[in-house]
């Protein structure tokens, strides 16, 4: 026991000053242990495996930096990281259970992604397309007022103001402009639906 | 006699033919080769080279 941990330091050593191969002298040496030890722990192959390479990885960068101080111990050392991430995976499960679908119940049937996929995406972009197609088709001074309200989000008092026209000519403009886009689309028969 | 309730600890029911997967650590030695740390006025970066 007493010279697997001096060769373990003397590895370690190695592996600090470049020798690659050092490591996987490491790993083999000790994987098999380490892993059980995960999975006694954890009881899925997958989390013991992903917890199992966060361990090594966490050595790797620490041994890399010269971070590691060599007392002897490099099993014990590596053990205590690996029984750190398994806290860390019990913590982090606790605050958001793992939730498991079973033929009775699908999560996702309760639960719905908001956001559009990529045939609606095109879609949308289709109709906004057309939309502004339609608008170009509209006279001047009800375009203006539309472009201001829709787009630029301005209030009635403010595009009464830039345009220099009353509210109430504003609001008519606006009203006729959607009245002459929906006669458009109409006429030419446009479906705007996404 | 009392009975003895006492149930073998979990590490040794552990099946002794698990072990990680070789994709795992061949991943980890691939990792171990392309991180290299760069000291910089005591700052130390740490860059994956491919």
């Amino acid at each position: 026991m007493k010279q697997s941990t001096s060769c373990d330091a003397l590895l370690v050593s190695d592996y600090m000053n470049g020798n690659e191969a050092a490591l996987c002298e490491l790993i083999t040496r000790h994987k098999d242990r380490i892993f059980r030890f995960i999975y006694s722990k954890v009881y899925d192959k997958d989390v013991a495996e992903d917890i199992f390479q966060d361990t090594f990885i966490k050595v790797i960068r620490t041994l890399k930096r010269g971070a590691y101080n060599e007392e002897g111990k490099f099993l014990p050392w590596v053990m205590r990281i690996a029984h750190n991430l398994v806290i860390d995976h019990f913590r982090k499960n606790n605050r958001m259970p793992k939730f498991e679908n079973n033929e009775d119940f699908n999560i996702f049937s309760v639960l719905s992604d908001g956001a559009l996929n990529a045939e609606k995406q095109i879609i949308k972009g289709q109709v906004e397309e057309d939309v502004r197609k339609l608008i170009e088709e509209l006279p001047d001074d009800q375009k203006e007022v539309l472009m201001m309200r829709m787009y630029r989000d301005m209030s009635f008092k403010e595009i009464s103001e830039q345009t220099g026209v009353s509210i109430n000519t504003a609001l008519g403009r606006m009203r006729y402009a959607l009245i002459n886009m929906r006669k458009i689309i109409d006429k030419h028969n446009i479906i705007l639906t996404n | 006699m009392a009975n003895l309730y006492s149930e073998t600890s979990r590490p040794e029911r552990v099946n002794k033919n698990l072990v990680p997967k070789e994709e795992t650590i061949r991943f980890l030695l691939d990792y171990s080769k392309a991180l290299s740390v760069i000291d910089y006025n005591k700052l130390k970066f740490e860059a994956l080279l491919n």
